[in-house]
């Protein structure tokens, strides 16, 4: 790991003003990716900014039609939280290990927009919100590439706001060696209708499976999921999973999410 | 039996100081004013040095001294412990293995320079100054290719990139069997390539003391004296009575951590010249392109059966990837541990075997726990079960059919090994029993009804251990002994020191040895200590792998613990005034046969320390004795491993919901360690047979460079495991006992697999290949639904 400045704000004014020191400032949530990379030395940034000392980032809040959760909240207490959606707090008690649970965050998933993580399947599925300290952005308009998001420079996320689904169900496919999603597929039933995310799959990262959305609206069960209309040349392929594997596993994913919903 | 001797399932001594953070591992140990290296290695697989320009480096904060490949060009390549010849008797090829690069590089993640720094991170920061110029050659990666005569050469003097080309047997001769033959029945398979991964990294210190001239190395080795002899004699020119090597507590070996790496030899070269001691620890993702790699070989094998299914010949065809270099005992592991196997528990009257021990650009291949052995049991297992549903006879019958009966030992192989003991029906009967093979229909016709795919797979095994009787190997081209050495030393007030040639690095030596002195002597195991690892305090020792510890230094322990105990009779029958035919030795007192006359252990110790009654004129003082053995014979545990699985045909998913392992090692001596042996290599079976495989893609980098995408096998992989041992005793050791480190991986992955088979026999598929993956078996299932699909 290569030397940096570091610097812990107790505030988010404080971290926006850290964030503009140094020549290439990075922030750090959990520090899960982050701090992997920069010991592999793949990143060195001139200045980490530690949100970890932000109080007002963390915690969860029932908002009536939706639930806020902080940026900084761990996965840990996202599951073990009553008020969030349980396909949600399922989600987030089955990422990593313990260990990775009780320091990632929510905020530091989806701002790293890892393409095989679970958390942005949710946010597009569930249609939430990203709050940030400029502005507030639709899921759908957020994750715009693998590793990349709508973020601009010096733009902190503060909170994602996830409107309550009527209801909703996660299935991941581990990558044998990670363990992270090979594909993962959420299915929500929200106020908007259906809504079908895919992660691991996607070259450009996290994508609705529109088809599939599709088919639910009129035929709410497994048998109407059909995922062969997702171009291949669409979907990763590597030594774990060919595109067409996980062509095939974003169906069995989906028709399995479907079941758990139908009960 | 005492509650600390023979077959007592005492708890680990040494666990104490594990599991409370008080072992002492290597990089434990920091040495007054030591720096830290840096190893720069190679990130291409194969390349031209143009140059090294480590001017900016050496100016770097707190860099003590930089060096590379032409600083180090003066002392000799790694050298490599087994000579393996041509078929027609001429000497392998064996091109230099240097400590550093010289010229060229030969895969990624060879050394090329050390930087040594007051820290590890200046060392690491002031590497990342070092001008490196490589020009890029094409790499040698798949093993077809590379004796194709078409393409690269790794080594420039090595013809074709062939080490050697070697056979045992006579190949005309299996063939004319294979013309009386009713059936013929062949098989490909890929024994895939794994990353050994020990728990604890490899890790060196070097130390040089300018007063006495001594240089000290401290190393994760299973094997101190054999990296003293190798190092010290052949690569640095160091007389042995000035190096003393050092392997502390070591975490996890598994054959791994036997061979002599270049990382030694750099900071015990190194540490005179910069006049401190210098640590190196390899980080985990140097661990997975700087350690030995495991397996790694593409067979082809025919198996000759008459009309009832009795086994009339195999041949047996195949390559074996050697790596770059060779390392210390990769030349042995295809031929002598593989291919004098294959006659594994069956009376096949004529083998023929032929390896072809190949270059490419890939870090060396050396042995992994059951080396070669596993090799042979996968292919040869395979081949029996993929005979039985050829011919349509049952998977258990085609194997007692063939069984070498009880009643014909020693059995002489047609490949070289005599068998001593064993009896397959008994393990294979008690397997049964505890998989409940009676019960399996209906187990699978209940995973039916929940859509998943049940198969059960067998494993019926023998494999060679207790390495090894020296003449023997000797006559094969080994070029050390296998012996190994024991000193018991009684101290005056009776409690024990033993000092042993093997290594304990997770086999629990220090509790299962001490109970064979619990045993012998008579006294608690508390009052033995089992000291090992230090060429400075043991006498030369050979090591542990092969599962040799207790067949070969257990016994040197049994023959030390035999001369103690007879001298200790000498001196009672002294001081008892009796004659030494009259003394008895029981539960630890001798005693005059007939009377009440008797002597505690402790008070012999004592008199032959303080002899003031003492026969002088027979004996010297002192009770202390030493042992070197060296076995008559392999030892030949073996067993049956019944796996059961079930698949989810929808995703590919193998799960393994019973593995049943019933071996034969032997007497016991700790019934909870050998279930732990078995257990942990049961895992590394099931890692192999589902789970792990080593990618390199043609341009030689090495894509399963880290736990990203090398998969280790987890505790949720597993099933609850159901091992039991049957008992034969071996006929040669004293202890008659077999050795269970590696029985484990030997076994279990051709059950595996054959299990997988079953489940998908059903649906049309006839082969998969290790690891198993979800992929493979959905893409096997997919590529047989096709032909229906077409029609």
């Amino acid at each position: 790991m290569h030397n940096f400045e570091y610097h812990k704000p107790s505030s988010v004014d404080e971290a926006v003003k850290a964030l503009g020191a140094g020549e290439d400032p990075t922030l750090v949530a959990g520090g899960m990716t982050l701090i992997p990379t920069m010991k592999q030395r793949l990143a060195a940034p001139s200045d980490l900014v530690d949100l970890s000392g932000v109080a007002e980032l963390v915690g969860v809040s029932d908002e009536g039609d939706h639930v806020k959760i902080g940026a900084m909240t761990t996965h840990a207490a996202v599951a073990a939280s009553s008020d969030v959606p349980p396909s949600l707090a399922a989600l987030a008690g089955n990422i990593g290990d313990a260990q990775v649970r009780n320091r990632g965050t929510i905020g530091g998933s989806v701002a790293n927009n890892d393409p095989t993580a679970c958390y942005p399947s949710a946010c597009l599925a569930l249609g939430a919100t990203i709050v940030t300290t400029q502005r507030e952005i639709p899921a759908d308009d957020f994750f715009t590439g693998m590793f990349e998001t709508a973020l601009e420079e010096g733009e902190i996320i503060t909170a994602v706001k996830f409107p309550k689904p009527e209801a909703g169900n996660y299935q991941k496919f581990e990558n044998p060696a990670s363990r992270y999603a090979l594909v993962g597929v959420f299915v929500a039933k929200t106020k908007e209708g259906v809504r079908v995310a895919v992660t691991g799959a996607g070259q450009d990262g996290v994508f609705r499976a529109n088809d599939i959305e599709q088919a639910l609206s009129s035929n709410f069960s497994p048998d109407a999921v059909d995922s062969s209309s997702i171009p291949v040349d669409s979907l990763n392929g590597d030594i774990h999973a060919s595109a067409e594997y996980r062509q095939h596993l974003i169906g069995v994913m989906a028709r399995r999410a479907v079941a758990a919903i139908n009960g | 039996m005492s509650a600390t001797g023979i077959g007592a399932s005492v708890k680990r001594k040494e666990d104490k100081r594990f599991l409370t953070g008080q072992g002492n591992y290597t990089h434990d140990i920091d040495r007054p004013n030591q720096t830290y290296a840096y190893i720069l290695r190679s990130p291409m697989a194969h390349a031209t040095i143009k140059s090294v320009g480590v001017d900016a480096a050496k100016g770097a904060p707190g860099v003590v001294a930089v060096f590379t490949g032409a600083d180090m060009a003066e002392i000799g390549g790694i050298p490599c412990g087994w000579g393996v010849n041509n078929k027609d008797g001429s000497p392998m090829n064996e091109p230099k293995h240097p400590v550093l690069a010289e010229g060229k590089v030969r895969h990624v993640g060879d050394p090329i320079a050390v930087v040594i720094a007051e820290t590890y991170e200046q060392a690491k920061d002031a590497a990342e100054m070092i001008e490196l110029d490589l020009e890029e050659l094409p790499a040698v990666i798949d093993m077809e290719k590379a004796i194709s005569g078409s393409g690269a050469l790794v080594h420039d003097d090595a013809p074709d990139n062939l080490c050697y080309d070697w056979e045992l047997g006579d190949e005309a001769e299996v063939d004319a069997e294979f013309k009386n033959a009713a059936h013929v029945v062949s098989i490909d398979v890929t024994n895939n390539r794994l990353i050994p991964n020990a728990m604890e990294p490899r890790a060196a210190i070097g130390e040089f003391d300018k007063a006495t001239g001594e240089y000290t190395l401290y190393t994760t080795s299973q094997n101190p004296h054999v990296i003293r002899l190798l190092m010290g004699a052949f690569v640095l020119s160091l007389p042995e009575h000035k190096l003393r090597v050092v392997a502390p507590d070591v975490g996890g070996g598994f054959g791994s951590k036997i061979y002599h790496y270049a990382e030694e030899a750099i900071v015990t070269w190194a540490a005179p010249r910069v006049g401190r001691p210098i640590k190196w620890v390899a980080e985990r993702s140097e661990a997975f392109m700087s350690d030995a790699h495991g397996r790694d070989h593409i067979t082809h094998a025919d198996l000759a059966l008459d009309a009832e299914g009795k086994f009339l010949g195999l041949k047996v065809y195949t390559k074996a990837n050697m790596g770059a270099y060779l390392s210390t005992f990769s030349t042995c592991v295809p031929t002598y541990l593989h291919a004098t196997l294959l006659a594994g528990v069956y009376t096949t009257p004529k083998i023929y075997s032929e390896v072809k021990a190949i270059f490419t650009n890939t870090v060396p291949v050396d042995a992994y726990r059951g080396a070669g052995r596993p090799e042979a049991t996968y292919l040869l297992e395979r081949l029996v079960s993929k005979a039985a549903w050829e011919l349509g006879i049952d998977q258990v019958e085609i194997r007692r059919k063939n069984f070498i009966p009880k009643d014909a030992f020693p059995y002489q192989t047609p490949v070289a090994l005599q068998y001593d003991s064993g009896d397959y029906e008994a393990s294979l009967d008690a397997a049964l029993k505890l998989a409940d093979y009676d019960g399996f229909p209906a187990r699978k016709e209940e995973a039916a009804k929940r859509g998943k795919l049940r198969g059960i797979g067998f494993s019926t095994y023998v494999e060679a251990c207790g390495i090894a009787p020296s003449a023997v190997v000797g006559s094969l081209g080994a070029r050390a002994g296998l012996f190994e050495s024991a000193n018991v030393r009684v101290h005056p007030t009776g409690s024990v020191s033993i000092f042993t040639g093997s290594h304990s690095h997770g086999q629990g030596h220090e509790t299962t040895f001490a109970q064979l002195v619990s045993e012998t002597l008579g006294i608690p195991i508390d009052n033995v200590d089992i000291v090992h690892g230090d060429t400075n305090k043991v006498a030369f020792g050979m090591g542990t792998y092969g599962s040799r510890s207790l067949a070969v230094g257990g016994e040197a322990i049994m023959k030390a613990l035999g001369k103690v105990t007879d001298k200790a009779k000498k001196i009672a029958a002294h001081i008892l005034e009796a004659s030494e035919a009259d003394i008895e030795f029981k539960d630890g007192k001798f005693t005059v046969a007939g009377t009440d006359k008797e002597m505690a252990f402790g008070e012999i110790a004592l008199a032959a320390y303080v002899p003031h009654n003492f026969p002088h004129d027979q004996l010297e003082p002192g009770l202390e004795e030493q042992a070197f053995y060296d076995p008559m014979n392999f030892t030949y545990p073996g067993g049956c491993h019944i796996c059961e699985v079930e698949i989810d045909p929808d995703t590919g998913v193998v799960e393994v919901v019973g593995m049943t392992a019933v071996d034969d090692v032997g007497r016991v001596i700790n019934p909870m360690i050998v279930e732990g042996q078995i257990h942990g290599g049961l895992a590394q079976g099931i890692g192999q047979a589902l789970l792990e495989t080593c990618v390199y893609d043609e341009d030689g980098q090495l894509v399963t460079g880290s736990y990203m995408d090398y998969c280790m096998p987890r505790a949720d992989n597993l099933p609850d495991f159901k091992a039991a041992t049957t008992e034969t005793l071996c006929a040669h050791n004293s202890l008659g006992v077999k050795g269970c480190g590696e029985v484990g991986a030997i076994g279990s992955p051709p059950s595996v697999i054959n299990a997988v088979l079953d489940a998908l026999r059903d649906r049309g598929v006839t082969d998969i290949s290790m690891p198993a993956t979800p992929q493979k078996v959905w893409q096997a299932l997919r590529a047989a639904e096709m032909p229906a699909a077409a029609e």
